[in-house]
């Protein structure tokens, strides 16, 4: 822990007051796992939800639990038809070689049934359990597109993530460990209920020593749990921190962060080490008690036992039937606790799953929606209010019209509604109130889907799937031909570029096609919106700055786009901005100017001061001089 | 009679110990997207271990890692062998317990006193030996785990400083998700090998050994038909669980496949209903999703096939051994409690015999988890301090370029080069570096701090040569802001903090206040100490940025270098950083490489870079006198982004 704890480096330019202070130094992800990991073992509600989506598989379960009742109960006759054997045929007055071959047969007709019931089992479990299972991810899957994309915005992508893998997977852990609940609660009873059959007094002095191993586990059981969630906190920090160390490693090496990085780390390590040890302990603590409770029972099996058969009271093969028996009850306790476990964190997923099925989707289609196939290509608002929380409204009474063909370009500082307005004419979310028209189409008269095919989007940050250009570029119209989709590349002049990646068309895109450049990228994106081939175009322009050479080629790209079209865009260039038919300028909320450039400025209003203000976009200004510009006074 | 619950139990914790790892690729889903070993098709001939792969070499090298912790592992041995010696007095007592009471009715109750006094004895030792084998199970268990804990912690660090020191180049070409799976399922797989691996072989000798000779001393035939499962079953473990392992990595892969699907579909959201592409999404969900349950199925199918029938040869050679051994009892060869001990072997020895299976497993799941992460931890840096290196001392901090060549080497698949480049910065100077994408700017920036070594010619700082001095004490004084800076989930002062975690709050301020960042994070909630990330401040590609320009200027180095860093910052606050920045920058050297002229143009001297070629330099004035390659993109610029300050 040298360098944690030493003196401020060895320059002598710092003070002396920051002497031995801690570093202000982390690795790994500061953020906190509030996810509650076990819910009640018994939760009504998401077993009612859950009966729901396992009905459905009714016949298999039914069958499952034949097969696991078939199952246990050979089980348990095994050392049954030993003991008979042995009684029978071998420790009678008069050994009978015929008869021992007959209880052999029967020995393996038992076992043989056995085998039968666990190959069912098994295989009807493990399947109904993958069935239910993927059928699940992919009802809340397909639910997550329908669902409002207030929703969607709230909700980080890694928590639905984590939803549709790691509680599907403990779902899947219950579902399978369930059905031998029902096979271990079935042997439990079994095998109390045979060896009392036997011989109650023998039985029930074997017997004594259950209820002792139960209590220890149930002692046990919080204690270990709590070592056990430390372990494993700990591993996810240390990988956390391992995670940045790959992650971050430019950033580390530059700013020399590796010894104290390293430092921190081996405090994560050795804590992962600790609590692993720990909960090792708790795990092994209880094999010598499970052995001397297992040591007990088959002691007093041999003297009690023992002394009853030496006195005629109990025959030889029960005895030997009481010694398997008692090294056997064991393993269903064991096995019934650890899936208690398993319930209450099954119960704890499901709950998050349900809660995510039950998100109500807000924009649904009319039932008597049309699907218009073409449309004029006209934009409307009227007297639109809009907010995503109540009593917030982002849009205050806004009232517009585009005319087909017509490139407006909206313009505002950050919050003043610009995106809130492209979302709702798309219906990504209804308004409070007025209207929103689209083609002289009310938007909640039409389809959802169609206004997908009338309107193009072109989204700030371009993204782009992992799959070939090719199908990047027709992602929008899947039936285009190659030739169009070339076609849509050539005119925004990606085409070049293209055809000198590795396998041109059919390269494969990276995740986040990290392979391309950011203007290869917004390229790509409008060749995609070209190919969608809609009449309206709504454009989210980057802001970011891109090299000269790619901009003037997006620039040329907007112009190819843009042609014939209606279009909205969200201008942050003020070369767009200028080139736009119309100019809106929105203020929270309102709109406060319109016109073109040449007007704007000589009206001399909030335009023409931000303009001056010689900002790259209206978004990036801060906020004392878009106050300053609002009240009318200049700042210099 | 054997447990079959036992049985069960057993291949539960099987799958139990395959859901862990499996957990943990889940957690780790979104770094570890792929698993570096090639999935196998689905062709049942393909999914044989390839033995040649099995490197012995490693396998040592890890046990002799395990015998570091020599007294640990002696005692873990030790308590192995006699958790494996009291097991087998078990069966042996309960068969001399049958014999005392059954042998005692036969012979019609004589001395039934002195035979209960036996039967106490035997009942006793039972106890005293279930007890120990308790016992030492405990502590081979936890010892065993102790020193594969101990094994994992070593590698951790050793991975993890060794990920610290390998060069950029390397990082740039690796996965970070393979990084990812070695570092968590890779030490996870060479951890086991102590308690699978090497007590394994210990216990299974032991057990199966002795066992062996014990049951064929007494009676070779029985003995023989009693063990008749064990190289079955044996042999059957070994190759399902090979089949197994294959058959998950694949499964393994393919949800991989499913996991990118959906992560995009949810981060693409906006995309996706802008087209109205859900059905198709759909489709493509279903089309990963389908073949990853036919893996799934094809997985449990292995697993079901291979647990049920073992467990039914286990139980025919049970019945055989009832047969061949009644056949005896009767006809008087053997006593009823050597019967009844056969039956008693059985059933210890069922589940050790089950593990052969997870021993083979481990020795090829620790011979390639091991040999990848070796890999790793062996590699010599590209970079490193030379033998003989000494720190650069404190000086004026000028740098020179002189007739550097440079070229990335032939893997990185990078054809760019540069060419005799040769440059100074001086304190208070500043330098512009401009060219088309991928003339070399960035390549400037690597070498300056040595992030490549230099093919020709030299680079110097205050005369001595990079390579001279100690990558620590170089990288102090040059400080680079990147253009698409790193930032870690940590709160902001943490962040700004970063090359100097002992700075004080007044001086974090201050940097970031020449940052123009100051004003943006007192507004903020919990202003410093704000999280950045997902659940903190989501910062605009601007304001990262700006935090990227003010965790570098922090460390106060005499070389700072912005790598096309202010790329989304716009005009006006960047210049308003430049004019914050020109008290610091009075005492040290600036590199700007931008693609906005605007940036640079007030530099000292300008480069025009083409083609890793040094084409034109000189100030703004005569670079635009020249009428050349600046000048023109000079008025390219002012057409595009007219209005800016290029044009003002």
């Amino acid at each position: 822990m040298s360098t944690l704890t030493r003196r401020k480096s060895s320059d002598d330019t710092s003070s002396n007051s920051s002497a031995n202070t801690a570093p202000l130094a982390v690795v790994g992800s500061q953020v906190e796992q509030d996810e509650e990991l076990f819910g009640r073992a018994f939760d009504p509600w998401v077993i009612r939800r859950f009966m729901h989506y396992i009905m459905a598989y009714k016949r298999r379960i039914y069958m499952a639990f034949g097969a696991v009742l078939l199952f246990t109960l050979t089980q348990l006759a095994v050392p049954l038809v030993v003991k008979i054997t042995i009684d029978e045929a071998l420790v009678s007055d008069t050994p009978d070689l015929n008869l021992l071959h007959w209880y052999v047969a029967l020995f393996f007709g038992v076992v043989t049934v056995n085998y039968l019931g666990n190959h069912a089992m098994e295989i009807i479990v493990s399947r109904t359990a993958q069935n239910l299972l993927f059928g699940l991810r992919r009802a809340m899957f397909a639910h997550l597109q329908v669902v409002s994309l207030g929703f969607m915005d709230k909700t980080e992508v890694g928590r639905l993530m984590s939803r549709l893998q790691g509680d599907v997977a403990s779902l899947q852990e219950f579902l399978e460990a369930s059905i031998f609940v029902i096979g271990d609660i079935v042997l439990l009873f079994g095998i109390v209920g045979v060896m009392l059959w036997l011989d109650p007094f023998l039985g029930g002095l074997a017997l004594s020593v259950v209820p002792i191993l139960f209590f220890v586990r149930i002692v046990w059981l919080p204690w270990a749990r709590k070592a056990f969630m430390a372990a494993r906190e700990a591993s996810s920090t240390t990988n956390g921190a391992l995670a940045e160390n790959v992650h971050g490693i430019r950033a580390i090496q530059e700013l020399r962060r590796e010894q104290v990085n390293f430092e921190l780390f081996e405090e994560k390590a050795h804590k992962n080490l600790t609590t692993h040890l720990l909960a090792s302990k708790f795990t092994n603590l209880l094999i010598p008690v499970v052995d001397v409770l297992t040591g007990s029972a088959m002691a007093i099996v041999v003297v009690v036992g023992g002394s009853m058969v030496m006195g005629a009271e109990l025959e030889v093969g029960v005895m030997i039937a009481f010694l398997f028996y008692v090294q056997r009850f064991f393993d269903p306790i064991r096995s019934l606790t650890i899936q208690y476990s398993i319930m209450q964190r099954a119960m704890a997923s499901g709950h998050r799953i349900f809660e995510v099925m039950d998100v109500a989707v807000d924009v649904k289609d009319a039932p008597d929606a049309i699907a218009p196939d073409e449309i004029d290509g006209s934009l409307e608002l009227c007297d639109v209010t809009f907010g995503y929380e109540p009593g917030n409204p982002i849009l205050k009474n806004i009232t517009f019209k585009v005319e087909p063909g017509e490139t407006v370009a909206l313009v505002g500082p950050t919050g003043s509604g610009k995106t809130s307005i492209t979302a709702l004419l798309h219906r990504f979310y209804d308004v409070w109130e007025g209207e929103v028209r689209v083609g002289g189409h009310d938007v909640r008269a039409v389809t959802q889907h169609s206004l997908g095919q009338h309107i193009a989007m072109v989204l700030q940050e371009p993204f782009l799937f992992s799959a070939s250009v090719e199908e990047n570029i027709r992602y929008a119209k899947t039936e285009a031909t190659m030739e169009q989709v070339m076609d849509a590349a050539k005119a925004v002049g990606a085409h070049g570029f293209i055809m000198q990646l590795e396998h041109g068309y059919q390269t494969e895109l990276n995740q986040r096609a990290a392979n391309l450049s950011l203007g290869q990228r917004q390229l790509l994106s409008f060749a995609r919106a070209l190919v969608a081939d809609a009449s309206i175009l709504v454009l989210d322009e980057a802001t970011a700055n891109i090299d000269s050479y790619t901009e003037l080629e997006i620039q040329l790209a907007l112009k190819r786009l843009l042609a014939g079209r209606t279009a909205i865009v969200i201008a942050h260039r003020l070369a767009t901005i200028r080139g736009a038919d119309r100019i809106i300028v929105l203020n929270e909320g309102r709109i406060v100017e319109q016109g073109n450039h040449g007007s704007l400025m000589e009206d001399d209003g909030l335009y023409a001061r931000l303009y001056r203000l010689n900002y790259a976009s209206f978004d990036d200004i801060p906020d004392e001089e878009i106050a300053a510009a609002k009240a009318g006074v200049e700042l210099t | 009679m054997q447990n079959s619950t036992l049985l069960k139990s057993v291949c539960m914790a099987d799958k139990r110990a395959t859901c862990y790892l499996e957990g943990m690729t889940n957690a780790n889903q979104s770094a570890a997207v792929d698993i570096p070993e090639k999935a196998p098709s689905s062709d049942d001939a393909t999914y044989q271990i390839n033995v040649g792969k099995l490197d012995p070499r490693v396998l040592r090298r890890i046990t002799v890692m395990a015998f570091k912790h020599r007294w640990r592992m002696v005692l873990a041995i030790t308590a192995t062998i006699c958790a494996g010696f009291f097991q087998l007095f078990v069966p042996q007592f309960l068969g001399q317990a049958v014999d005392q009471a059954y042998g005692l009715l036969k012979s019609a109750g004589q001395d039934r006193e002195a035979a209960e006094a036996a039967l106490m004895t035997t009942a006793l030792f039972l106890l005293g030996a279930a007890t120990l084998r308790g016992v030492f199970t405990m502590l081979q268990n936890y010892l065993g785990e102790s020193v594969g804990q101990l094994i994992g912690y070593q590698l951790r660090l050793d991975f993890y400083r060794k990920l610290q020191k390998l060069s950029f180049s390397w990082h740039d070409r690796i996965h970070t998700g393979d990084l990812m799976t070695r570092g968590i399922l890779d030490i996870e797989g060479v951890r086991l090998w102590t308690d699978t691996g090497i007590l394994r072989v210990f216990l299974l000798t032991m057990l199966i050994g002795g066992g062996a000779i014990i049951l064929i001393s007494k009676d070779t035939m029985l003995g023989l038909v009693a063990l008749s499962f064990v190289p079955i079953v044996g042999i059957r473990a070994s190759f399902a669980r090979l089949k197994l392992r294959d058959a998950w990595l694949a499964y393994q892969d393919q949800m991989s496949l499913v996991t990118k699907a959906m992560e995009e579909n949810l981060v693409g959201i906006r995309v996706v209903r802008a087209f109205a592409a859900q059905a198709y999404e759909l489709v493509r969900y279903d089309r990963s999703a389908d073949v990853a349950m036919g893996m799934a199925r094809h997985r449990a199918g292995i697993f079901v096939r291979s647990v049920t029938q073992m467990t039914f040869t286990y139980y025919l050679a049970m019945g055989l051994t009832l047969w061949v051994g009644g056949g005896k009892v009767i006809s008087g060869e053997i006593s009823m409690g050597v019967l009844a001990e056969a039956l008693g072997f059985m059933l210890i020895l069922q589940m050790p015999v089950r593990q052969i299976g997870w021993m083979v497993n481990s020795i090829a799941r620790t011979s390639t988890c091991g040999g990848r992460l070796f890999h790793i931890i062996d590699m010599e840096p590209e970079i490193q301090d030379r033998p003989g290196a000494t720190p650069l001392a404190t000086g004026e901090g000028v740098v020179r370029f002189e007739n550097a060549s440079f070229r990335y080497p032939a893997w990185t698949g990078d054809g760019r080069t540069l060419t005799d480049i040769s440059f100074e910065v001086r304190p208070g100077k500043v330098l512009g570096v401009v060219g088309p994408p991928g003339s070399g700017k960035t390549t400037i920036t690597h070498l300056l701090a040595r992030y490549y070594n230099v093919d020709g010619g030299r680079i110097t700082v205050d005369g001595r040569d990079v390579r001279d001095v100690t990558l620590e004490s170089l990288r102090q004084v040059v400080s680079i802001v990147q253009q698409d800076a790193y930032l870690f989930t940590a709160s902001l002062s943490h962040n700004v903090a970063y090359g100097d975690p002992w700075a004080e709050q007044k001086k974090i301020e201050g940097s970031t206040a020449t940052a123009q960042l100051h004003s943006y994070i007192q507004g903020l909630p919990e202003a410093y100490r704000e999280l950045v990330g997902e659940r903190g401040v989501s910062l605009s590609g601007g304001q990262r940025q700006r935090l990227a320009i003010a965790r570098a200027i922090l460390p106060e180095a005499q070389l700072l270098v912005f790598d096309d860093s202010s790329a989304a910052i716009d005009a006006g606050t960047e210049r308003q950083i430049r004019e914050a920045l020109r008290e610091a920058m009075k005492e040290r050297g600036v590199v700007i490489i931008a693609h906005r002229l605007s940036s640079l143009m007030h530099a000292d001297e300008i480069i025009f870079l083409e083609d890793g070629h040094i084409v034109e330099r000189g100030n703004h004035d005569e670079l635009m006198a020249i009428a050349g390659h600046y000048a023109r993109l000079y008025d390219l610029q002012a057409r595009t982004t007219a209005g800016e300050e290029v044009g003002a």
